[in-house]
């Protein structure tokens, strides 16, 4: 089979484990020399969150829905066993003490191998979340741009 | 020829596969690439890495848990 030399990832969800499933491959993928593309949409979204509050007009609601997701790759927890983010600091505490890369070393560690990140205009809408809220060296675009990628792609995963 | 040797000892998956990446994006074509590894997935992973990358691997052993591989950049 020949080799496409690019992987498309869409990262839909914002827990703790299943985005590490995603940036470890993501990294893995650009570490074989591929070319990587992550489309993040609806709760993958908070992922690439700032970790501070970024002060954006808002309305109620987007701005309740704001305040009740988490902000930037270091906040998620667990999708199974978090007991109220008990499990998800024993994962944490376990992953460093067995040297294992955080989420967000391995979200640096994939941008800084040239992954190219893109965040779901529609879904940023919808869940009230600003351009400016979102960290830097992101494409913003919709699900055409994404499915350009996936074309070319010998890979494609939704996480 | 120029010759490099990493440490990954210690790294978890993907991290030793970063490293031998970022090394070989710095070296010239001949030049050796020695690393050491204690995460025992890289014994397959190297072998699939140079595979796709079309980098030679010229010696591969394990040693007290550590994994020992020499790659050539092509």
């Amino acid at each position: 089979m020949a080799d496409s030399g690019k992987k498309t990832i869409i990262m839909f969800s914002g827990e703790l484990d299943k985005a590490m499933a995603g940036f470890i491959i993501a990294n893995g993928a650009a570490a074989m020399g591929d070319e990587v593309t992550m489309f993040f949409t609806f709760w993958g979204l908070n992922l690439l969150r700032k970790d501070e509050k970024v002060p954006v007009k808002k309305g109620f609601l987007e701005g309740m829905f704001g305040w009740m997701m988490p902000r930037g790759a270091g906040k998620p927890g667990l999708s199974k066993m978090n007991f109220g983010g008990m499990g998800k600091m024993m994962m944490k505490k376990i992953m460093k003490d067995k040297n294992v890369n955080s989420l967000p070393e391995l979200l640096a560690s994939a941008q800084a191998m040239g992954v190219k990140m893109i965040a779901c205009t529609m879904s940023m809408d919808v869940m009230g979340i600003r351009k400016e809220e979102m960290i830097d060296g992101l494409e913003f675009a919709g699900v055409a741009t994404y499915l350009g990628e996936a074309d070319q792609a010998g890979v494609n995963l939704f996480i | 020829m120029a010759e490099y040797t990493v440490n990954a000892r210690g790294l978890q998956c993907p991290g030793p596969l970063v490293a031998l990446f970022n090394q070989s994006k710095v070296a010239s074509p001949g030049d050796i690439i020695k690393i050491e590894v204690t995460d025992q997935g890289f014994k397959k992973d190297v072998q699939a890495w140079c595979k796709k990358t079309g980098n030679e691997l010229t010696e591969l052993k394990e040693e007290n848990s550590c994994i020992f591989a020499t790659i050539v950049k092509k």
